[in-house]
This record gives C-alpha cells, structure tokens and sequence, in this order.
C-alpha cells in the first residue's frame, strides 16, 4: 500500500517544490520506490528543480486523458535509485485534472511504488485541493512570516474538512509543520517568529527546520535537490525531516546562532 | 547583546512577538468561522430581512454567533434597535 503525502502551503514561494523535491529525494535514498506528482498545471517547476527539464515528453494530463501511459509520462531520475518525476502539464488549463482522472492515476501508481508526493499548487482553489485530496500526509511547508502562517492555518482547515479521509469519516491526515527559510539570528533579535511561535499558533507536530541557506538557490541553479548538497545546512536539515518523517528520532540542528567573533560580539553586528 | 543595544528602548515588544500576538488573534477568529455551517450566512440576511419588516435597521446592527460547547450548540442574537 502506497503512503500519498501532499506537500502543501496556500502561500506560494515558502518551498513547496524545493521540499517536494528533496523529501521524495530523501526517501527514494533510503530505499524506496517514491514517485513525486507536480500538481501545478500551467505552471510547471519541479522538472526545472529535478534537473530534468528536458526530458518532458508527456505528463499527468496526457495520462489523465489517455494520450499517454503512466510508463511514457514517468521521468526516472538520473542521479537516485528509486526515484521517478511526473511533471505537470504546461499548457493546458486547471480543469484539466479531474478527481476521477487523479484517483485513477494515484491507484496506479500505488501499484509500483511505495511513496507517492504531491507537490501542491499554491491557493486554495482547485488545483490544490486536487492535490490534497486523496493524502494519507500532509506536509505543511511554512515561513516564520505572518501571511504564510495564516495561509497554513488555513490549508489546515481544508485538510480536515474537503479531503477524501474527511469525507469518508476516515482517520484524518497525518500533519506535519516543516518551518522553511529559518533565520536563527534574526529569531535572537526578535525580528523572526520563533519555532515555538508557529508550533503555538499552528498547533501540529513539527516535522523539521530548514535554516536560510545559500544552497537552496545553488541547488535550484543547477538542478540538484538541495538535500544532496549534504555538507549544506540545509540539505542536512532536510536529511533529518526525512528520518523524522520515516519515524526515526533526529534533534533539532541550526537553530542557534552561530559563535561570533569578540569584536562583532561587542558592536552586536 | 552589543554595546548599541543599551541603547534601544527595554520596553518595546519586538516585531516578532507582535506577530504572534496579530497571528494568535486571526488565526482563532478564523478558526471559529471555519467550524460554523454554511447556511449561518444565509440565515442572518433572512433574520434581518424579517426584522426589517418591522424596525428599520441596517445589516451591521445584528450580529450572530454560533458557539459550540461539548454537548451542545448556542445560536446567539445580538439586534441593535434604533432608539
């Protein structure tokens, strides 16, 4: 049985694509046959952030509308095992995704593999909830910032009320908080909400940290997921969400600031 | 601490803790909309709707709440009437 987690935010730009792409990395490493769906019709990014841009032939809409197979639109990654994309389509409207023509395709897929990530659009409107509606989990990627806490809030609503596991009365999606683009010096300032801010206001298990980190954007540059770069703050903070998400206790890394010289320590640069 | 932050004010809350101080607020109030049924909307505009049939007031003087308690529901009804 295939374990679908969606990796959701509302808020756009907090690193939904960024997390999809190294958490289905991350597990695929440890062994496990993990596929991750773009959701983002009409916007796709997760072949640019996989590197595989240019190998797009046909993606989940064709699928969904039987021009192509599941085989022919799925990209086996090139540098991890265990590891196949679904892009999305670039062309063609939202409407294209269809709850019948995802369920069909999901069902499929859990054939084959054991982990299936849906990176989610941002918004709350269809594409999104498309996205959310058959997740077993949800990762909740959030930054210490106002609008993006709220917009979390808020896709935590739709997660317990319009998902299928809602509707049927099921067990409700496992819920995980992954705090991005963490700034531990501006947190000692009082300039950055806190980690125990957002777990207060949000209220659900936090699944990991990803400090502020330059190799986001190298990694993105070159098509890498950044949990590769594993001598980075943040590819190793992605690491540990990763063991924590497979169950394994890990403790929280970079989130203090880091040692200062004496002279900067006296100016309080 | 840096010798330049003796200087800042002591009493000032940070932005930070204004943010979780705006964010609890919202974020509470959104909550307990989210938990109301759909027809509430509807259901004000028809109470008003018969109210006005009587005393003229307008949409803003009445406000209705719904608060869930463990067993049981409590629709409350606050109506301002004109004097």
């Amino acid at each position: 049985m295939a374990k679908i987690i969606v990796v959701t935010s509302g808020k756009g730009g907090v690193g939904k694509t960024t997390s999809s792409a190294a958490i289905g990395t991350g597990i695929a490493l440890k062994g496990h046959k993990t596929v991750i769906i773009d959701f983002d019709v009409g916007l796709r990014n997760l072949d640019l952030i996989m590197g595989c841009e240019r190998r797009v032939v046909y993606d989940f809409v064709n699928v969904i509308n039987k021009e192509a197979t599941l085989s022919q639109a799925l990209i086996k990654d090139k540098r991890t095992k265990n590891l196949f994309i679904l892009p999305a389509s670039q062309t063609r409207d939202k409407d294209a995704l269809t709850i019948e023509g995802v369920q069909e395709v999901l069902e499929e897929l859990a054939k084959e593999f054991e982990y299936i990530i849906c990176d989610s659009p941002a918004g709350i409107e269809k594409g999104a909830q498309m996205a959310l509606y058959f997740a077993d989990a949800a990762i909740v990627v959030t930054n210490p910032e106002v609008s993006s806490v709220r917009d979390s809030d808020r896709i935590l609503g739709i997660l317990q009320s319009k998902s299928r596991r809602a509707e049927e009365g099921k067990e409700p999606i496992e819920e995980h908080l992954l705090l991005t683009r963490y700034h531990p010096g501006r947190v000692a300032l009082g300039e950055m909400l806190s980690v125990s801010d957002v777990e207060d206001i949000l209220a659900i298990p936090l699944l990991g940290v990803i400090p502020e980190s330059e190799a986001v954007l190298k990694a993105s540059n070159q098509g890498t997921p950044v949990i590769l770069d594993t001598i980075s703050e943040a590819g190793m903070a992605y690491g540990d969400a990763v063991d924590r998400l497979m169950g394994e206790e890990r403790p929280l890394r970079f989130l203090e600031v880091q040692k200062k010289g004496f002279i900067k320590r006296l100016l309080g640069g | 601490m840096g010798i330049f932050d003796y200087f800042k004010s002591k009493n000032a809350p940070t932005s930070a803790s204004v943010a979780k101080d705006r964010l609890q607020i919202i974020v509470a109030h959104e909550r307990t909309k989210r938990c109301q049924p759909d027809y509430l909307p509807q259901m004000q505009q028809e109470i008003i709707d018969v109210i006005r049939k009587y005393v003229n007031i307008g949409s803003e003087d009445v406000q209705i709440q719904l608060d869930n308690t463990d067993d049981c529901s409590i629709l409350e009804l606050n109506v301002t009437l004109p004097e």
